[in-house]
């Protein structure tokens, strides 16, 4: 039978995979953003399944407030990279180093 | 049986995909795997009953952020081969906070599924004479009205600043100039006039 757990499981092994995706992709922007949006796919499975389980459904109306907020995290992301690239001719993640942060 | 089957079946490939997500040397690869491991949570969405919150995320991510970052993908004009160098500089970093945060979240989990944790009383029960649709159309529209409106305002601030961020003023160019196209009145641009023979206008 499968549980709550089981879908928790596969979420935590996807949030994992997300933030391994920051690390290990040192070079690439794009797929730092890609690693970001497998985060907070992990997030709204782990919403729903809490929902599903829990038998209340304000788990999925949060999980749809994620997700607009994944979308707008995305399309200002992009825009950033795009006029970074435009400028500087690089998405480099070690080149980003302007503002001394 | 078959949820079974189709539970672990979109596991193994949400796992699988989102795994060559972020191995995968070429960005276009990346974007394909990444609207694989969508359909795959999808569907474990819909396994899980919620089929509004699935079609959404079949709707906006595959229709409308895998489709971004393509474009974004194609149009920067990247040496991909030149990217790829450093990869692994980080990557024991890297595996040993994944190792890590997998532990945490799995002993997390046990201590939860193990019981003892007294949840608060629901909030809004899942009604199951409803569609789910029509279950969460309900609740959006009332009791979190105003999460619905703030969603809303999020997308346009996002609109509005990737519009500003990406605009760029040309310069050389001769755009269209629309206010002066309509203000231009027949009155000003045509001149009636009766020269004399022989002698021609002055313009």
């Amino acid at each position: 039978m499968i549980g709550v757990t089981h879908y928790l499981v596969v979420s935590a092994i996807l949030f994992t995979l997300g933030v391994l995706g920051i690390f290990m992709n040192r070079k690439n922007l794009i797929v730092i953003l890609m690693a970001i949006e497998l985060i907070l796919l992990s997030v709204n499975l782990n919403l729903v399944a809490f929902s599903a389980a829990l038998g209340d459904l304000v788990g999925q109306v949060f999980a749809m407030f994620v997700l607009t907020v994944a979308a707008g995290e995305a399309a200002i992301g992009l825009a950033i990279l795009v006029i970074y690239f435009r400028g500087r001719g690089t998405i480099s993640v070690d080149d980003v180093n302007r503002m001394k942060g | 049986m078959i949820q079974i089957l189709a539970f672990y079946l979109f596991a193994a490939v949400v796992i699988a995909s989102a795994a060559m997500t972020i191995l995968s040397r070429n960005p276009v690869h990346s974007v394909l795997w990444l609207i694989l491991a969508f359909f795959n949570a999808a569907g474990l969405m819909v396994l899980a009953g919620a089929e509004f919150i699935a079609m959404l995320l079949v709707i906006v991510y595959v229709g409308a952020v895998a489709v971004l970052f393509l474009f974004v993908v194609m149009m920067l004009n990247i040496d991909f081969a030149e990217l790829r160098a450093g990869v692994m500089r980080y990557a024991a970093v890297g595996v040993a906070l994944a190792i890590a945060l997998v532990a945490e979240i799995i002993i997390a989990i046990g201590a939860w599924s193990a019981g003892g944790l007294q949840m608060g009383r629901r909030i809004a029960p899942i009604d199951e004479s409803l569609p789910n649709i029509e279950a969460v159309g309900q609740l959006l529209y009332t009791r979190y009205l105003f999460v619905f409106e703030a969603a809303g305002l999020v997308l346009l601030v996002a609109m509005i600043g990737a519009i500003v961020l990406t605009h760029r003023e040309r310069s050389g160019v001769r755009p269209q100039n629309i206010s002066r196209q309509i203000n231009r009145r027949s009155k000003d641009a045509t001149r009636n006039m009766q020269p004399p023979v022989g002698e021609g206008v002055e313009l």
